[in-house]
C-alpha cells in the first residue's frame, strides 16, 4: 500500500499553498492604519496652523474633542453589542428547521429597519423614549440589525448539507453540530456583517446629535447653524476617520478569527 | 501491495481466520412514508444483514436504498417497523448514542474542513471520553491502517488532501471508536477511476482485517459485486428484486429488472469475482538450472508434457521453454526469463485469463508468497471453475429479504438463524 500513498503525495505539493496566507491582504491590513494616522496628522497639523476665532477654538478644544468622541464610541458599541446578542441568535433560530418559515417575515421585517431614512427612525425613537442616548441607541439597533441577521442566516446556509449529515451521521447532537461546524465554518460570513453593522452604526449614530445624544455629530450640527467652516470640517474628518477606524479593526478581527483550514 | 495476498478467501464474509467484528442487522418491516399520500419510500421491508458481512445496496436513483440505509443509524427515522442490532431493538432509543456507536462514511469522506486530519478522526473517541493519548494513538494507528502516514498528514487540513485521501481519512474516521458497523453511502462515488479501484482494493483488504458489519450504497452494479459478499438489488419502495451472492445475481438474474440492470458483460464480470486460489492446479515437469537439456527432454517426454519449467533454489520460476526449445539449447537457463506467464494466488480469473492467452504455453503459471511456484492453470480449469460457480454449488444461502407484510420472523436458538414463517394459515 505504500506505493499508492507515495504517488498520491506528489500530487500534494502543489496542494500544500492552499493555506498560505493571503500576503497581498496581509499588507493592506497593515498599511490602511498608518493612512489614517496620517490624515488624522495632517488635521491636528491645519488645525494647529489656522487662525482660529474664540467660539471655534472652544468648540475644537482637544477635551471636548475627546469627549464627544468617547461618547460617539459609546453609542456605537452598546449599540452593536445589543445587535450581535439580538441577531444572532435570532439568525440561528431562523436556520434551524421548525423556525424556518418565520425567515422571510423576520427578513422583512429587518429589511424594513435599514429601509427606514435613519434620521426618521431616530426622531421617531426620541418621541416615544423620549430625547436622549436610549433613543438614540435604539434606533441604531434597528438600524443596524439586518447586516448581522442576514449574514448569519447566509453563513449558516451556506454550510455543506453534507457536513452536517457527517456531523449527525457519526452521533453528534445537533446542537453540537451548530457549535463544532455550523458556526465555525459561518464565522467569516458573520463577521462580515458584524463589521458592516459597526461601520453603519458609527455614521448613524452622528445624527445622534439631534436629539441630544451627543456624540461628533455635535460638530457637524454646530459648524452648519453657526457657519463655522472648520468646525464642520474637523466633525467630518473625525467621524469618517472613526468609521475606517472600526473597519479596519473588524477586518483584523476576521483576519484572526478566521478558522485555518478554509 | 498487500491486496494481493489479502484477496484470498474474499469472497466469503465468513471466512476462516480472522474474528468476526461485525454485528448482525436485522430490519423488521421497516416502512417510510413521506406524507400520508406518496407512495411509501421504502415498502415494508424485510432485511437480514448478516455479521461481519459486506452487504451492497443497488438500484436506480430514487429507488429507496440511501433512504434504508440512513434508517439502520436513523438518520431518517422509520414510519413504521423496527430495526434491531445484534438482537437489541434500537428503534426507539436515544438516536446519537445509537449513531456513535456506528461508523457513518459519505461521498468524497464529508469532512470538516476547519479541523486538521487529527481533529476529524478523534471526533468521536473524543465525544465517547477518550483521553488525549489514546485520541493520539488512535489516530495513527488508523491512518496506517488506510496507508496514509501519520507523520506526514495527522496535522493537515482537508483541503490540503486529494480526493481519494480525503476519502480514506473519511473511512478512518468512520472507524475511529472501533464501531462494529460501518454504512458508507456512494462512498467511492467522487473519485477518479483508477484510485476508485484503488479505494476498493484496499477496502478489501481492510475488512479482510476486521470483519465489520458493513452496508454500502452504490449506484455501480461493478462495484457491488466487487465488494459485496451479499448484493441487494432494489427497485423503487425499496421492493427488493433480489438478494443473493454476486455470482448468483450476475449467472441467474431472478427478473428482467436484475437482468437489465447487471446489462450485458455478465459472464466477463463473473471472470473478476472468481481468484486464482480457487482454481484446481496442475502440475508441471519441473527441472534445476544445473540439470542438462536431455534430461529435461527426458522427463518431459515421460510424462508428456510439452514444456519444462526450470525453478531456481527459492522454488522461483525461471524460464519455461518448450520441448522444441529445449532441442536446440545447449545448456538450461539460470537467469529469470522476463514476461513469464506469471499470476498471483490472490488474481482475479480475469487476470489470469488475459495472461493466459498472450503466453506460448496457453497456461499461467501460479505463483504464491515470495515468488514461490505453486502450480500450472489454463484455459480448461479455468472454464471449469466457471461452469461449478454458476451453478452455485457450496454456497451459502442467502440472507433473508422480502417485501411481505404477511410474514413472521422466526430464530433458531441454537444457530441464531432467522427463517420466515408465512402466517395467515396458508391463504395465500
Amino acid at each position: 500500500m505504500t506505493t499508492t500513498a507515495n504517488a498520491e503525495s506528489t500530487a500534494e505539493t502543489t496542494n500544500r499553498s492552499g493555506l498560505r496566507v493571503d500576503r497581498g491582504s496581509l499588507r493592506s491590513l497593515i498599511l490602511y492604519p498608518v493612512i489614517l494616522l496620517a490624515i488624522l496628522g495632517l488635521l491636528i497639523l491645519w488645525l494647529l496652523t489656522a487662525d482660529l476665532t474664540n467660539t471655534e477654538r472652544v468648540t475644537l478644544a482637544p477635551g471636548e474633542l475627546w469627549t464627544m468622541t468617547k461618547q460617539h464610541l459609546w453609542l456605537t458599541l452598546v449599540a452593536t453589542v445589543i445587535v450581535l446578542v439580538v441577531a444572532i441568535p435570532l439568525g440561528v433560530l431562523l436556520t434551524r428547521k421548525p423556525f424556518r418559515p418565520f425567515k422571510g417575515f423576520i427578513s422583512g421585517v429587518a429589511n424594513f429597519g435599514q429601509a427606514a431614512p435613519a434620521v426618521g427612525l431616530i426622531v421617531l425613537f426620541a418621541t416615544w423614549i423620549g430625547y436622549g442616548p436610549t433613543a438614540a441607541i435604539a434606533a441604531l439597533v434597528v438600524y443596524a440589525v439586518l447586516p448581522v441577521l442576514a449574514n448569519t442566516m447566509a453563513g449558516l446556509d451556506a454550510v455543506d448539507k453534507s457536513l452536517i449529515e457527517a456531523g449527525r451521521g457519526m452521533g453528534m447532537s445537533a446542537w453540537a453540530v451548530l457549535w463544532r461546524i455550523e458556526l465555525p465554518l459561518a464565522v467569516p460570513l458573520m463577521l462580515a456583517g458584524v463589521r458592516t453593522a459597526l461601520v453603519l452604526v458609527v455614521g448613524t449614530a452622528t445624527l445622534g446629535t439631534f436629539i441630544n445624544a451627543g456624540g461628533l455629530g455635535l460638530l457637524i450640527t454646530t459648524g452648519v447653524n453657526l457657519d463655522l467652516s472648520r468646525v464642520l470640517i474637523t466633525g467630518s474628518i473625525l467621524v469618517a476617520l472613526l468609521a475606517l477606524t472600526v473597519d479596519w479593526v473588524g477586518r483584523v478581527v476576521e483576519h484572526i478569527a478566521r478558522p485555518r483550514g478554509l | 501491495m498487500s491486496s494481493q495476498a489479502s484477496a484470498e478467501g474474499q469472497q466469503n464474509g465468513q471466512g476462516a481466520g480472522q474474528e468476526v467484528t461485525g454485528v448482525p442487522i436485522l430490519l423488521d418491516g421497516v416502512t417510510k412514508q413521506y406524507g400520508s399520500k406518496s407512495a411509501p419510500a421504502v415498502d415494508h421491508l424485510t432485511l437480514e444483514i448478516p455479521a461481519g458481512s459486506t452487504v451492497m445496496f443497488v438500484g436506480p436513483s430514487g429507488c429507496g436504498k440511501t433512504t434504508t440505509m440512513k434508517m439502520i443509524n436513523r438518520l431518517i427515522e422509520p414510519t413504521e417497523g423496527s430495526i434491531v442490532i445484534d438482537g437489541e431493538d434500537v428503534t426507539t432509543m436515544n438516536g446519537d448514542e445509537l449513531r456513535r456507536r456506528m461508523g457513518y462514511v459519505i461521498q468524497a469522506g464529508g469532512l470538516f474542513p476547519h479541523m486538521t486530519v487529527a481533529a476529524n478522526i478523534g471526533m468521536v473517541p473524543k465525544m465517547l471520553g477518550w483521553d488525549k493519548q489514546r485520541i493520539a494513538s488512535r489516530v495513527d494507528e488508523l491512518l496506517e491502517l488506510v496507508s496514509l502516514d501519520p507523520g506526514q498528514y495527522r496535522d493537515r487540513y482537508p483541503k490540503q488532501l486529494s480526493g481519494g485521501q480525503q476519502q480514506r481519512v473519511g473511512v478512518a474516521r468512520a472507524l475511529a471508536a472501533d464501531p462494529p458497523v460501518l454504512l458508507m453511502d456512494e462512498p467511492f462515488g467522487a473519485v477518479d477511476p483508477i484510485t476508485r479501484q484503488r479505494l476498493q482494493e484496499e477496502m478489501i483488504s481492510i475488512q479482510q482485517e476486521l470483519k465489520k458489519t458493513i452496508v454500502i450504497v452504490t449506484h455501480d452494479i461493478d462495484e457491488a459485486v466487487k465488494l459485496g459478499d451479499w448484493v441487494v438489488v432494489f427497485d423503487e419502495g425499496a421492493h427488493i428484486q433480489q438478494y443473493d451472492s454476486p455470482e448468483r445475481i450476475l449467472s441467474d438474474p431472478a427478473n428482467d429488472f436484475v437482468a437489465d440492470f447487471v446489462g450485458r458483460g455478465a459472464g466477463l464480470k463473473t471472470l473478476g469475482l472468481a481468484r486464482v486460489h480457487e482454481v484446481p492446479r496442475m502440475e508441471a515437469v519441473v527441472v534445476t538450472p544445473e540439470q542438462t537439456p536431455a534430461e529435461a527432454l527426458r522427463q518431459a517426454e515421460e510424462s508428456g508434457h510439452g514444456h519444462v519449467l526450470v525453478l531456481d533454489k527459492q522454488q522461483r520460476p525461471i524460464a519455461w521453454p518448450s520441448v522444441e526449445q529445449l532441442r536446440r539449447a545447449e545448456k538450461l537457463p539460470h537467469i529469470h526469463e522476463e514476461n513469464l506467464p506469471v499470476v498471483g494466488t490472490g488474481a482475479t480469473l480475469e487476470d489470469a485469463l488475459d495472461t493466459m492467452l498472450v503466453s506460448r504455453a496457453g497456461a499461467a503459471l501460479v505463483v504464491g508468497a515470495r515468488g514461490r511456484f505453486e502450480g500450472v492453470v489454463d484455459l480448461d480449469t479455468v472454464m471449469e471453475t466457471l461452469r461449478d460457480r454458476r451453478a452455485g454449488e457450496n454456497q451459502p444461502k442467502a440472507p433473508v429479504g422480502t417485501n411481505d407484510e404477511d410474514i413472521t420472523l422466526e430464530r433458531s436458538p441454537e444457530t441464531g438463524e432467522i427463517t420466515i414463517v408465512p402466517s395467515g394459515g396458508g391463504a395465500r
